[in-house]
């Protein structure tokens, strides 16, 4: 009996039948209802914004009310470009964006390659934890650490004074900058070239040694331009995220100005909206050209 | 029989061999004599240990025992990039970051080979395997047989002493690993390199060989040309293996008879004389195109399996379902299993 019941069609509610079939035949239509909130979401809160940001670079402040006036004009892109101390100022964070990047990259493709290729599943996953865990801690509360390490009392002078050598002065320098920002932003070069080099195949590493090369050969052969997009894909986080900080600069530099503590400075002392973000569009114009360029070697396949 | 040809010079020489991971023993103590310009297949069920002896010759894994020579040179512990072998791999391995032609030319610019003599030994390479147009194609531009080309060319190219094959056809469909076997056995012969190949595929075996090994829970069963492994099976695995094999037990001595030499006898007709006959039943009919097969159950309660080529007129075969018939054989087509194992 009971099987009887259960062959029988259930009947189902007539609404929900009718929008179900609408759904099954216009496909697009069950697209754009799912993704309409988020949608909606990022336009409104992310590209408006940005939107934002772009207009008001284009505005100006009064001189004497330092109100913003809704004045169209490039004053604020020709002082960037005419004015030595701020392209100075660019090409510097630009340098440290890249010596971070290049940094992290050093650092990351021995440690990624290890932790992909050579390491037993048990090491992979406390190496993975290793990396991952700082992300979890503050981001002031590491790089105070780095003060206690590099302060003139800190744990490095103290070291190089137990082997009898002398002091280094490295806080409050734009070393200590160059040092912070590559500890802080190496998790991001660690994870994308970790997957890169995951994906290699261990038979085209074979393959690479069966055909003569020697083990350095085939890293520079086979592994390392096929695990490249990876590394390319990390930079994209250490160029950018370098590029636009401001707080290590401040709790850790020597007083040198980079583009976020200028654009800090116009927003909060200088009252100078329209500049800070007629500056803040540098950073993003840089990143827009890096992108390009990192799209032809293929860096987002590799995400 | 482990033994090549002793007028011919040996290839390769795998003498003791053997090679666990933990508890499972892969290889288990193997002797195996290969000689120059043979075409030598290692013919397995998966995880009898015909890879990993593969591997073992390419210098991939280490053995636990035992020793291999390469032209008379122990290489034992010669890593894979100082040995003379080179490998077709299963996947290919083909380098995707690099053409057709970089491709086949990698163990020549590795080898420090002139630029001019490997642009032409490449564009000889690709003659052979019949791509001469594609050498500047990306791997993943071209189809699964185009592939499998290319991989072999890319191993062939450095004339190696060696060269090793691992279930090279086992991703090409049925019609184009056909084609592929046939070319393959060509360029073996027209290269003259020693070919070691490794398949699951009897009929591949059969075809292209000039030995077969037979291996099975990391051992050789037996090694001959393909006509004795199939006609004279030295193990019931070996027969169970290659072919179908029926295997009886008469006055004490177990033996095999092949499908397609047992003659069903229509009833009424005759026994040929000097034949074995044994009646049962026709318990089904496959139907295989080519030919039908014929699962009987004999009196004594054992299942033969007959094989009758299909020259009948269709539809003619399900007339035997359920019907007594009778088997006939001779004694010569039978072999007795060896009582050992």
């Amino acid at each position: 009996m009971t099987v009887e019941v259960a062959r029988r069609p259930r009947r189902k509610g007539g609404g929900a039948v009718a929008i179900r079939s609408l759904f099954w035949r216009l496909p697009w239509l069950r697209t754009t209802v799912l993704l309409a909130p988020p949608l909606a979401w990022f336009v409104v809160i992310y590209i408006a914004s940005l939107v934002l940001l772009l207009i008001t670079a284009f505005w100006a402040i009064d001189p004497f009310t330092t109100k913003m006036i809704q004045a169209w004009n490039l004053d604020n892109f020709r002082q960037i470009l005419n004015e030595p101390t701020y392209l100075r100022i660019i090409g510097r964070t630009v340098f440290m964006a890249a010596l971070v990047t290049v940094t992290d990259a050093a650092i990351a493709f021995p440690f990624a390659y290890y932790m992909a290729r050579i390491a037993s599943r048990r090491v992979q996953t406390i190496l993975f934890a290793a990396v991952l865990l700082p992300l979890w801690a503050s981001y002031l509360a590491r790089v105070w650490a780095w003060i206690l390490i590099l302060n003139h009392s800190g744990v490095l002078n103290w070291s190089l004074q137990a082997f009898g050598a002398p002091p280094a002065n490295v806080a409050y320098t734009d070393v200590a900058v160059w040092i912070v920002f590559s500890y802080i932003w190496l998790p991001f070069m660690i994870i994308p070239t970790y997957a890169a080099l995951e994906r290699v195949p261990e038979s085209l590493v074979e393959a690479a040694s069966d055909l003569g090369a020697r083990r350095w050969r085939t890293l520079r052969d086979i592994v390392l331009p096929l695990a490249l997009p990876g590394v390319v894909a990390g930079s994209i986080f250490t160029f950018s995220l370098t590029l636009g900080d401001y707080i290590t600069p401040v709790l850790i530099g020597g007083g040198t100005s980079f583009i976020g503590n200028v654009v800090y400075s116009n927003i909060g002392i200088a009252n100078n909206v329209p500049f800070a973000a007629a500056l803040a569009m540098v950073p993003i114009g840089i990143m827009a050209i890096y992108l390009i360029g990192a799209k032809r070697l293929g860096a987002f396949e590799a995400l | 029989m482990i033994d090549g040809d002793p007028a011919k010079k040996a290839a390769l020489k795998v003498l003791g061999v053997r090679k666990s991971y933990g508890p499972v023993v892969a290889v288990a103590g193997i002797d195996l004599v290969v000689d120059e310009g043979e075409f030598f297949t290692l013919l397995g069920p998966s995880g009898s240990g015909k890879t990993t002896l593969l591997r073992l010759i390419a210098g991939f894994e280490r053995p636990d025992a035992g020793r291999i020579e390469l032209g008379g040179r122990d290489v034992t512990s010669v890593p894979p990039y100082l040995r003379d072998t080179n490998t077709v791999f299963q996947d290919y391995a083909l380098f995707p970051h690099m053409s057709v032609a970089e491709n086949i030319a990698y163990g020549l610019r590795v080898k420090h080979v002139s630029r001019q003599e490997r642009e032409k030994r490449v564009q000889r390479a690709l003659e052979m395997v019949r791509l001469t147009n594609l050498g500047g194609r990306r791997p993943n531009q071209l189809s699964g047989g185009q592939r499998q080309r290319v991989a072999l060319a890319r191993a062939v190219v450095n004339e190696p002493e060696v060269l090793l094959l691992d279930e090279p056809l086992g991703a090409l469909d049925l019609k184009l690993r056909q084609e592929m076997q046939i070319e393959l056995k060509q360029i073996q012969k027209e290269v003259g390199i020693t070919f070691v190949y490794v398949t699951h595929d009897q009929e591949e075996a059969l075809t292209m060989s000039d030995r077969v090994a037979v291996m099975a829970n990391g051992q050789i069963e037996q090694v001959g040309s393909p006509v004795e492994v199939y006609e004279r099976p030295a193990t019931e695995f070996v027969a169970g293996f290659i072919g179908i094999s029926n295997v009886l037990v008469r006055d004490g001595v177990r033996f095999v008879v092949r499908p397609e030499k047992i003659r069903m006898l229509s009833e009424g007709e005759p026994a040929p004389p000097g034949m074995v006959v044994e009646s049962g039943e026709v318990e089904e009919v496959i139907y295989v195109g080519m030919s039908t097969r014929y699962v009987v159950r004999l009196e004594r309660g054992e299942h033969l399996v007959a094989v009758r080529q299909n020259m009948d007129a269709l539809g003619d075969a399900e007339r035997f379902e359920g019907r007594p018939v009778r088997l006939a054989w001779t004694a010569d087509h039978t072999f007795v299993l060896d009582k050992r194992r």
